[in-house]
């Protein structure tokens, strides 16, 4: 007589050490081995966009802040960029310079979270520590910058809110020269090692097709293979003067686009945000980084869909104005929204600390997914 | 150390109590120490600094935190099961607590004679496993089961090299009794076991390599026997919050964690007995050459202890450097390595021990 | 690449009225308006015609155009009556590098959309934070519930010109 069994129900709370925020996955198991997964959000809903119709242009930009709060400069850069293309403005030399730097500081910054917190769920506890530290540099980059170390309402609609600090160019090649060491120290202790090789080589493999049909963007689809960055395809600001790499996944230890490939890509996407940095921090221009912004903002009737690299991805603003001084809408396109649903496909047929693998490589935050 | 003490007091019931309590307050004392040392060492080589503020350099934290934990509410689940949920923390600590019984700190301090000391060990250490299945059945929460499963699975089957490494030293050196063992790897560090033992001769020589094979597959399991990264699945503290003791709280989870550090220098003692050559010291006696004949037994155990403390801080030093295995991963690393070649060894010495 | 003319010329030689037109007046970019219920098809032929390859779908947004009367409703509340709620889909193509908008309109009583989820996954979830903000139907979409509202929010969909906040909902006040 066959044995009646039945699937188990895990929840992964949205209370749990390592879902990245407060989202809830259902899993459905049977022993160890995952039937279903299904992602359930919402916990962190704050109608942003509801608040961007009250608001006017400007008053957005803290919200904006608050979406990806792991990389605000680039949230900022996005809506920044979408609003004057809208306007029809011509930035200063200056501020297109440090709008650059600050953004690559900050995906540095991102990506050394994004690393750190992949390795602390898999179990390896000291490079979290190790990366938090160096990070501390970037922080007090910023914070010397503009006067806050998470959200910043640094970009403003024409310019920016403050110029940079007289020490801000030495401070930061000092910054370069220390962390190029990190990298190898990091790929010593946690890339290359065995074990971290065995549970994440073959694991949540994303094919390249499937990546581009669930819309994936950012260190996710260049994990798959395919050298597609925001910055190469439809340059923004001053991308396109500048000389870097689009480090995408070979397979090195394991499948194409699997965990290690997503993982590593974000390693080496950190030594390009490097040499990128290098190549601006020398030729800043001279000027005023406030002569462009505009006394009243109000766009002509139209819209705009705008996009920049995040470092989660392709983070796209879809903003319809009717000539007043608020938008009438705004639309974020958030790149770990599309990412996560990814996720009830990559986890069939694995094992429950696979889950915690695959989210910990797919590096989402909650905050822009509930918005 | 009971004949002397019975001799001393000359009652049985009385002599046999300061027998148990002298372990037990080393436990205790180690515990306090061990916890602390790894909030220091993880904290230096996590380039930070640890407590600093309660005593010197934080030493009195653990008191601290053992002041703390007795005064805390103690709330059970209503749906739980509470007999196994307050069996299975006693159940776990005596099982790590009475493996002292047969580990010999110095020639004169040890806590029974029993001529099958190594084997008693194996035998009541695997008391543990029945507690944590108790511990995580009957706190009604799927994460404690899951953690509860993936213990048992590990401890017995991480048994089996344990056993088959401690089979072979048994075969070597005749005795099964861990004071015996001791005895004779006297007189300097070339005579220790993991040196090939004190008989010279070409046996000696063949067998050091070998030797050094099986120390390092002891090491191994008894990593996992203790549950310490990289086998950590049980309490895997991202994955499922705390393992099998999520739903405790206070003294209960006091005990675990005793019985967990309790366990790890159960088990650096045995590796240390059986290959460093237990409570010998590795230079000569300082009490001998002055001619101070009690000063000796004082200084083996400051010998053993200190080799115990060095293969605790390997342990230590491992779990904040390696990240930790996946359970399936786990089971093909005991089943298709470890243990062919604990048989393997266990052949081969055999073989030279005839020679 | 195509600019967005030719792929207007293109898609009104395949589908005839189904495109509805060409709007060149924004700034930006040109858009194109389609049937709702012709969505699907064209979908697909953006997705699998040789010359045009278009196969990420970038963003899906719903838009409440707001272009009804405004009505004082009994107690003193506004609500807009007649008018549409639209969508936006923004495409773009990996491989010939080209990108166009689409546009599609469907009255405010009834907003019914057909769902491009066999087209491109991706709007397996946009689609559904659309009905969850502003109603739209997607019809044959498999799992069309709310995602960002919790799942039994019954007033109404937040992201509408005239949409309220309810007093209470399960028993706490909602108004901070």
């Amino acid at each position: 007589m066959p044995l009646k069994t039945e699937t188990m129900v895990l929840n992964m709370g949205p209370q749990h050490p390592s879902t990245h925020g407060v989202l809830r996955l259902e899993l459905e198991i049977e022993g160890e081995l995952i039937l279903s997964v299904k992602p359930h959000i919402g916990y962190l809903h704050r109608c942003f966009e509801k608040h961007a119709e009250a608001m006017t242009y400007p008053q957005v930009i803290p919200y904006t802040d608050r979406l990806d709060y792991l990389a605000a400069m680039g949230n900022n850069f996005g809506y920044v960029i979408a609003v004057e293309k809208l306007l029809g403005i011509q930035i200063p030399e200056r501020v297109e310079y440090i709008r650059v730097i600050m953004a690559e500081l900050q995906r540095i910054a991102s990506h050394l979270v994004a690393i750190a917190t992949n390795g602390a769920d898999i179990g390896a506890l000291t490079p979290f520590l190790y990366l938090f530290r160096d990070r501390e540099y970037i922080l007090s980059l910023f914070e010397m910058t503009c006067g806050a170390r998470m959200l910043y309402n640094y970009m403003w609609i024409g310019g920016l809110s403050h110029d940079i600090h007289p020490d801000f160019v030495r401070k930061t090649k000092e910054f370069i020269n220390h962390f190029r060491p990190t990298i190898v120290e990091l790929n010593n202790l946690l890339t290359f090692n065995k074990i971290f090789i065995e549970r994440t080589a073959n694991v949540g493999i994303l094919p390249l097709d499937t990546a581009i049909n669930f819309g994936a963007s950012g260190p996710v689809l260049r994990g798959s293979g395919l050298s597609f960055d925001v910055r190469r395809e439809d340059p923004y600001s001053i991308y396109n003067r500048f000389d870097f790499e689009i480090p995408t996944g070979k397979g090195l230890v394991g499948a194409v686009g699997d965990c290690w490939d997503r993982y590593y890509v974000r390693v080496l996407e950190m030594e390009q945000s490097l040499c990128i940095i290098e190549q601006a921090i020398d030729n800043i221009p001279e000027g005023d980084v406030k002569s462009a912004i505009p006394k009243r903002i109000k766009p002509p009737k139209g819209t705009v869909y705008a996009r920049v690299e995040n470092p989660r991805g392709e983070l796209g603003y879809f903003i319809i104005s009717d000539g007043n001084i608020n938008p009438f809408r705004v639309k974020v396109r958030a790149p770990s929204f599309v990412n996560l649903e990814v996720m009830g496909e990559l986890c069939k047929g694995h094992l429950v600390a696979d889950v915690i693998a695959i989210l910990g490589s797919l590096d989402i935050v909650l905050g822009e997914i509930d918005r | 150390m009971y004949q002397f003490l019975y001799d001393l007091i000359g009652n049985e019931i009385i002599a046999g109590l300061l027998v148990a309590i002298v372990p037990l307050t080393i436990i205790l004392v180690f515990a306090l120490f061990g916890i602390w040392l790894e909030r220091k060492v993880s904290a230096h080589m996590q380039d930070r600094l640890g407590p600093m503020r309660t005593g010197w350099h934080g030493w009195l934290q653990t008191v601290a935190d053992l002041m703390k934990m007795l005064q805390k509410e103690d709330i059970i689940a209503t749906d739980a099961d509470k007999t196994l949920y307050n069996i299975a923390p006693v159940l776990v600590f005596t099982g790590s607590f009475a493996a002292y019984a047969v580990i010999p700190f110095s020639s004169k301090l040890l806590g029974s004679e029993v001529e099958i000391g190594i084997f008693y060990v194996l035998a009541i250490s695997s008391l543990v496993v029945a507690g944590i299945l108790m511990a995580g059945w009957s706190a009604n929460n799927k994460y404690s089961l899951l953690g509860a499963m993936r213990a048992a699975a590990q401890i017995i089957s991480y048994e089996i090299p344990t056993a088959l490494i401690v089979l072979s030293m048994v075969m070597l050196t005749g005795t099964l009794s861990l004071d015996k063992i001791s005895q004779m790897q006297t007189s300097s560090f070339w005579n220790w076991n993991i040196f090939g033992g004190a008989i010279f001769g070409l046996s000696k020589f063949l067998l050091i390599p070998f030797m050094f094979v099986g120390a390092l597959i002891l090491f191994i399991s008894t990593l996992a026997e203790v549950n310490r990264i990289p086998f950590d699945i049980p309490e895997a503290e991202s994955e499922l919050v705390a393992g099998y003791f999520t739903e405790y709280c206070g003294m209960k989870w006091g005990m675990f964690m005793l019985a967990e550090y309790g366990n790890m220098f159960a088990v650096s003692a045995i590796i240390v007995i059986l290959f460093f050559g237990g409570y010998q010291s590795p230079i000569g006696y300082f009490g001998n050459s002055v001619g101070v004949q009690w000063l000796v037994p004082f200084e083996q155990g400051f010998w053993f202890i200190a080799k115990g403390l060095t293969l605790v801080f390997v342990q230590m030093w491992l779990r904040w450097t390696l990240p930790r295995l996946r359970v399936d991963q786990l089971m093909t690393v005991c089943w298709k390595y470890l243990i062919p070649y604990a048989f393997l060894n266990l052949i081969i010495i055999g073989i030279i021990s005839l020679l | 690449m195509k600019n967005p003319e030719e792929i207007f010329e293109l898609l009104k030689s395949e589908f005839g009225n189904t495109i509805l037109g060409l709007e060149k007046e924004t700034p930006t970019e040109p858009i194109i308006t389609v049937d709702p219920m012709q969505i699907n098809k064209v979908g697909l032929f953006l997705r699998n015609n040789n010359t045009l390859k278009f196969d990420s779908l970038m963003v899906l947004s719903g838009v409440d155009d707001a272009n009804g009367t405004k009505i004082k409703d009994e107690d003193g509340t506004e609500m807009i009556s007649g008018g549409t709620l639209s969508v936006y889909y923004h495409l773009h193509s990996t491989n010939l590098k080209h990108k166009i908008t689409l546009k599609v309109s469907t009255p405010r009583e009834t907003p019914q959309v057909e769902s491009v989820y066999n087209v491109w996954r991706t709007s397996d979830w946009h689609e559904r934070e659309a009905f969850d903000m502003f109603g739209i139907i997607f019809l044959n979409h498999p799992d069309l519930r709310r995602i960002l509202m919790p799942y039994d929010w019954e007033a109404g969909y937040p992201l509408r010109k005239d949409y309220k906040n309810p007093e209470f909902y399960k028993g706490m006040k909602v108004p901070y």
